[in-house]
């Protein structure tokens, strides 16, 4: 116990130690994620109506994000299944990487959702009533927190199992990563179902809407990674190799393809029929009575996605440079597809026919940036400590630093 | 450790190892400084929260299903106290619980409704809604004649007098479904549905996740995206738990077919007002009751059909046929009557 808490000290120290680009970084971080704090509190204070949202269009900024970062959480599985199930060695040292931001995205998660909450000191009451399995939302509440123990628990278990130089003992952990393959695969499903069931919103109704997430998740996270494991091989001497990039890439390719067709199943069915089914897609897509603000975001979503499946598909993305440029492009693609294209069109029209828009209000984005700061901090945070403590520099008796060897060997010397 | 940028190495063995040095000591202790500072800078906005809805009481507060009558009566005191110290009224504030044997429904008259909004109006200075920002539990549609697609009508319409020649009126309201989807998706079962039929919300165990906004095929719910705001000489006093006691900043509330006057054997607000007579209500079970009557013998649709929920408000037309029609009565043609007149 006492070892443990010794490690957890060691790695909260770490956390405030790196270079100037390091510093850098974390300190733009803090300072985004204080003005989401400060932004919250404005919220908090004189309510949701701080945000663009209505009676109307009840849902924004926060679920959009929730919905794609449920996704982002999934795709750990990207990594998880090549590894665990294939047995591929080029992933088998990345496949953390691929946990631990499944662990920051379920937390941004936590926190998205808690935003949207107009009395979020009245959260403890889902513990005193908790309608399941009835309501889609305490599934998702299950589904989440369950996820988020499983990967905490495999990830902390083999850091810290490296960090005491101890082989991992497959029992205390296998059983878990194939549990978290399914439960990675339930929580998008949750989440899509969460929409899916609501017989009043025609245009979420569709039974394609969580194939679709899946398949838009194993694109956007699995890009996401690559662009991680590209940070890490330039900032840090942790070995990435171009095999596992590619390895990443071909996934990517494959699941936006897969996300392109069903896309287009769904806009084929909606178009063609041309029932009142249709009538929200038609406002995303080409407006509706001269209203049109999700209009531009739509096509440039699709744009991003067109473009980075091109770039994918063509021998161009050997270079490294323009397989990044690709990710970027589907990243952010496919976050408008999940937020501007699939949660705010859902509302309009409303029910009763209204057409009321949405836009975002300033301190709403700011709320947003703060979480994803806060997400991206804690995620800097884990790859911090994971990779000194796999590369075996950080252990509990051993030093090895590169740099400044004798001074290692006297500090550990004199300890 | 020599050089500049040699601190990181220096540091990092530091943590690495876990031991302080005066200089980490020193920088870490500025760095936790700033860091506080600005945190409280960033939390300043909290000076002005409304602290009155954060105490030990209303956080241990059980659902209403779970309170005993004497838990309830402390609850229903301690609103009193509250509501006479925000709007400096004397609430009439009780529990109203739902009679044996009723089930409420509502039935609207398409023909006679002229579209005057009389019925949302006293619904608001009826039930408390916030006056600003405004909120309505009632929208009324003007239609197209020849239509029933809600899609086409027309939320907004401002004319100097109704009813206007082309069209007809729709209000749409909470329609208290048997199968309510709204119900179904609330995460902390803070909406349920009355054994009178009554969905109603549970102001002080709603959480403001607005799910059932989503789930709602009538758009009938609304959520107080702010503090609700009533003049003090326009609060109704006569109000109970569950329906027009006042709300608070953060969640919904809906049409609740008036249940402080209707379990007492009053009509809904929205009724009395009607300058037609286009509203009527009353016990489905009762079959003498002017509402199974109507359900009995008028042309009577309910909106959505499709979607399941099976609405207790009703819509109708005139009498099941128009009087031109006494003594018509023809012999019914078979699908396959070959032999008959075409």
């Amino acid at each position: 116990m006492k070892a443990y808490l010794r490690f957890v000290w060691r790695c909260v120290r770490l956390s405030f130690v790196g270079g100037w680009p390091y510093y850098l970084w974390m300190s733009v971080l803090s300072i985004f994620v204080l003005l989401g704090i400060n932004a919250y509190c404005k919220q908090l204070v004189y309510g949701l109506i701080t945000t663009g949202m209505s009676d109307q269009v009840s849902w924004g900024l926060y679920i959009a994000n929730f919905t794609f970062l449920v996704g982002m959480a999934a795709a750990a599985v990207m990594l998880v299944i090549p590894v665990y199930i294939y047995r591929n060695r080029e992933l088998h040292d990345l496949v953390i990487f691929g946990e631990l931001l499944a662990v920051a995205a379920i937390v941004m998660c936590q926190f998205f959702v808690l935003v949207d909450l107009g009395r979020p000191d009245r959260f403890m009451h889902i513990f005193w009533r908790f309608n399941f399995p009835i309501s889609m939302l305490t599934w998702d509440v299950v589904a989440l927190g369950g996820y988020l123990l499983l990967n905490l628990h495999i990830c902390g278990y083999l850091i810290y199992c490296a960090y005491r130089r101890r082989h991992p003992s497959p029992i205390f952990y296998v059983p878990f990563v194939f549990i978290a393959i399914a439960w990675a695969i339930s929580i998008h499903t949750v989440t899509a179902f969460l929409l899916v069931g609501l017989g009043a919103r025609p245009f979420w109704n569709s039974a394609i809407i969580a194939p679709r997430f899946l398949a838009s998740a194993f694109a956007a996270g699995p890009a996401f990674i690559i662009l991680t494991l590209q940070v890490i091989r330039h900032m840090t001497d942790h070995v990435v190799t171009d095999a596992a990039l590619k390895m990443l890439k071909n996934i990517v390719t494959v699941a936006l393809t897969v996300n392109m067709f069903l896309l287009g199943c769904e806009l084929f069915t909606e178009f063609y029929a041309e029932s009142a089914h249709m009538v929200s897609t038609r406002y995303l897509f080409t407006g509706l009575h001269g209203r049109n603000a999700l209009v531009p975001w739509i096509w440039t979503a699709m744009s991003l996605n067109v473009i980075a499946l091109t770039i994918l598909l063509l021998p161009l993305s050997r270079s490294l440079r323009y397989l990044n440029v690709a990710c970027v492009f589907l990243i952010v693609g496919i976050w408008i597809e999940k937020g501007m294209g699939l949660i705010v069109p859902g509302f309009i029209p409303s029910p009763l026919g209204e057409i009321v828009e949405y836009s975002p209000t300033a301190n709403e984005i700011l709320v947003c940036v703060g979480i994803w700061a806060l997400g991206l901090l804690l995620y800097t945070i884990f790859v911090r400590i994971t990779i000194p403590v796999l590369s075996g520099k950080l252990t509990h008796d051993r030093l090895y630093l590169p740099y400044e060897r004798e001074d290692a060997h006297a500090i550990v010397g004199a300890s | 450790m020599s050089g500049a940028g040699g601190n990181a190495p220096g540091s990092e063995q530091a943590a690495y190892t876990g031991r302080l040095t005066r200089r980490s000591f020193l920088r870490g202790g500025l760095g936790a400084a700033g860091g506080l500072a600005a945190l409280a800078a960033s939390l300043n906005p909290l000076r002005e929260l409304d602290t009155s809805e954060l105490t030990v009481e209303k956080f241990l507060q059980k659902h209403y299903k779970e309170m005993t009558a004497d838990e309830m009566e402390g609850v229903l005191a301690r609103i009193r106290t509250e509501v006479e110290q925000r709007y400096a009224v004397r609430p009439e504030l009780r529990d109203i619980k739902a009679m044996d044997g009723v089930e409420f429904a509502y039935a609207l008259h398409l023909g006679r409704c002229i579209g005057c909004r009389r019925c949302v109006h006293a619904c608001v200075a009826e039930n408390n809604q916030s006056r600003s920002p405004e909120i309505q539990y009632i929208r009324v549609l003007e239609m197209p004649r020849g239509s029933v697609d809600i899609e086409r009508g027309n939320h907004h319409y401002d004319r100097p007098t109704v009813p206007d020649a082309g069209h007809y009126y729709m209000p749409i309201q909470c329609h208290q479904c048997a199968n309510p989807p709204c119900v179904k998706v609330c995460p902390v079962e803070a909406t349920w549905q009355e054994p009178d039929g009554i969905t109603v919300i549970d102001y002080d165990w709603c959480i403001g996740c607005r799910y059932c906004e989503a789930a709602c095929p009538y758009w009938a719910r609304r959520f107080n995206f702010t503090s609700p705001q009533i003049p003090n000489e326009q609060l109704n006093p006569n109000m109970s738990y569950l329906s027009n006691r006042p709300r608070r900043q953060g969640v919904m509330e809906k049409c609740h077919f008036c249940l402080h006057r209707t379990r007492e054997g009053r009509m809904p607000a929205c009724l009395e007002v009607c300058p037609v007579g286009a509203r009527k209500f009353g016990n489905l079970l009762d079959p003498d009751s002017e509402v199974a009557q109507i359900l009995r013998t008028k042309h009577v649709f309910v909106l959505k059909q499709d979607v399941g929920t099976l609405p207790r408000f009703f819509y109708y037309f005139d009498e099941d046929y128009p009087r031109s029609h006494a003594g018509i009565s023809l012999p019914v043609l078979q699908p396959h009557d070959v032999g008959g007149t075409r």
